[in-house]
């Protein structure tokens, strides 16, 4: 029964993320990327990792529709209605992709792997987790958390156009910043 | 208590309970609504928007001209079924959930995100620009509602030391997490009308825009995504009772007819507010959630974490 | 289930990614293609701490490490596509070429 729903999961993510690169409407590519990892979510449950799978799914759906404004924002084409091909060197590619993935399919059947070790899995996996994320992998934790913030920071930095002279003024004289847009601690929509 | 297994039935019954308080909540907005109007306040008016159901069902469905069908389909499921499916990790009264997941209140985050997708494809694939513009709105709101209400979920997961919602109950035991972390209560039960895009935060379908999300669909499709709206409503109302509530906790009557008589009156607040505030933009909203209610939700998190540390 | 079971769909995911994120012209398409990536490590991650080292938490670090990763590279991605696009006008790799030596 495990193995069967693995099955489908797995089928259906590969031909998902065989569409992603097929389709032409970018509202379905990005959809079709998300069913995808949906289904890897689906896999990670369904291998004893509820928390991982449902913060996977929870993440890439904010993630996936954030995606889709992107590319409608910056797509020349992004319902699809007029075909283009938007690819390079395609066989090169092909060809790569295939010799990774039998490099990898080699390597994957070829591995003597070890045999599942003798302990059973923690009853309560979520709660490994998180005492190994505030335990002995706390430096992990530390660490992925600075790389969080400097993402924010950095991101910010480089999508953002204007700096303080254009919202507090040449000389910074304007106590409410003015912003093009409302919806932060600017002073525009007021 | 919580390790317990629910009976089949409960998979069956807890969707069907689900339907059944969305239904009513739809009743009661329309007996609000003929007070308002100066109408005979009746059971007529309260059945009559259920009299949409077969309308619908029977109603010839509108196109507009190069639609995506299959995206629009999706998005206008997805909105119900998720709904449903989020409710399937509560307990109703001291029983155990139909799904025990002991990531429960991850799953009902995790579905209510999926009404991201659902209504945002509701709004891209009709090719209709009120629609995309709702649909844009949508996503909008969402961003201002969902890091209060992230924060505003994990408070009671923190202080019961548990994501399993059974837990979550069994350690309101004596006092109800409602009493000593109000602000996450509050900034819950001002995301669930966001989420259900209802009320003051019904700007991605409001009047300004033709109705937005809801502007082109039609037919059944319409049934399901206005049912989606209702439905998520009742489950937000249904999460609040085990999460600040004390879920079946309550004299003389059993554990399930509290957990009702509580999920009605948090339904009834609901709607009730629905109705009397007016539509907020999205931007506002934003700059409220980002600037208040963040900093304030967070300070409340940490109230649950220190008394776990010290307990 | 086995390991391999798990394993040879995680490498079909990766492949396909790198097909993509090798072919595409478009930016957002490439970080399309390196998500699809970060997925199929994710499938390899939790396949080989549930069949090879299911009592330490170390291979559970990893997924979250790899999830990380998939929402740095989508932020960053985005901000540099913005940023490109606001200098040039231009959402294709090939015609960004301010750092091409």
């Amino acid at each position: 029964m495990e193995t069967l729903v693995f099955g489908c999961l797995a089928v259906t993510a590969l031909t998902m993320g065989w569409l992603v690169f097929v389709l032409g409407s970018m509202a379905r590519v990005t959809f079709a990327l998300l069913a995808a990892l949906v289904c890897v979510g689906g896999v990670t449950m369904l291998l004893g990792l509820p928390y991982l799978g449902v913060v996977l799914v929870l993440m890439t759906v904010m993630e996936m529709v954030i995606m889709a404004v992107f590319m409608i924002a910056y797509m020349m084409n992004p319902a699809g209605l007029m075909p283009m091909s938007m690819v390079h060197n395609r066989y090169g590619a092909m060809a790569i992709a295939a010799g990774v993935f039998l490099a990898l399919a080699a390597g994957i059947l070829l591995v003597p792997w070890p045999a599942r070790p003798a302990g059973e899995p923690p009853a309560d996996t979520t709660f490994q987790l998180g005492e190994a994320l505030m335990g002995t992998q706390m430096l992990t934790m530390t660490v992925l958390g600075l790389v969080l913030l400097s993402t924010m920071v950095a991101a910010i930095v480089l999508a953002t156009a204007r700096g303080r002279y254009d919202r507090y003024g040449d000389r910074l004289e304007r106590r409410v910043p003015r912003d093009p847009a409302a919806g932060g601690t600017g002073g525009a929509g007021r | 208590m919580t390790e317990g297994t629910a009976p089949a039935w409960a998979v069956v019954a807890t969707p069907v309970l689900l339907t059944l308080l969305a239904m009513a909540a739809r009743s009661g907005d329309a007996l609000l609504a003929a007070r308002e109007a100066g109408r005979p306040v009746t059971a007529g008016a309260a059945l009559r928007p259920l009299l949409d159901i077969p309308r619908l069902l029977a109603a010839q469905p509108r196109r507009t001209p190069v639609l995506d069908r299959l995206l629009w389909r999706t998005g206008v499921l997805v909105v119900p079924v998720s709904a449903v499916l989020s409710v399937l990790v509560l307990p109703l009264g001291h029983g155990a959930a139909p799904a025990g997941l002991s990531v429960g209140v991850v799953w009902f985050n995790a579905m209510e995100v999926m009404t991201w997708a659902g209504l945002w494809l509701a709004g891209w694939a009709p090719n209709a620009a009120f629609a995309l513009v709702g649909g844009y709105r949508f996503l909008a709101q969402a961003l201002a509602y969902e890091l209060p209400l992230m924060f505003a979920l994990i408070a009671p997961a923190t202080a019961a030391g548990s994501l399993r919602v059974g837990d979550i109950v069994a350690a309101q035991h004596g006092l109800w997490f409602v009493v000593w972390m109000p602000v996450a209560f509050a900034a819950y039960l001002l995301a669930v009308p966001a989420f259900a895009f209802f009320g003051p935060l019904r700007y991605p379908a409001a009047p300004d825009i033709a109705g937005g999300v809801l502007g082109e669909v039609s037919g059944p499709d319409r049934l399901m995504l206005t049912a989606g709206r209702w439905l998520w409503l009742a489950a937000g109302a249904a999460m609040a009772v085990p999460l600040f509530l004390g879920g079946g906790a309550g004299p003389l009557l059993p554990g399930w007819a509290w957990s009702l008589v509580k999920t009605l009156a948090v339904l009834a607040a609901l709607v009730w507010a629905g109705r009397s505030l007016p539509v907020i933009r999205a931007d506002r909203y934003l700059e409220l959630a980002w600037v208040v209610l963040l900093p304030l939700t967070i300070a409340q998190a940490l109230v649950p974490a220190v008394v776990a540390m010290a307990g | 289930m086995t390991l391999e079971l798990v394993l040879l769909p995680a490498a079909g995911l990766f492949s396909l990614g790198l097909y993509g994120a090798l072919s595409q012209q478009s930016i957002v398409m490439i970080m399309m293609g390196i998500e699809l990536m970060i997925g199929g490590l994710i499938t390899a991650a939790a396949g080989f701490w549930h069949f090879l080292a299911p009592t330490a938490p170390a291979g559970q670090v990893l997924v979250v490490a790899a999830v990380v990763a998939m929402a740095v590279e989508m932020a960053m991605g985005f901000a540099v596509t913005t940023a490109v696009y606001r200098a040039d006008r231009v959402d294709m790799a090939d015609m960004a070429g301010e750092l091409r030596g």
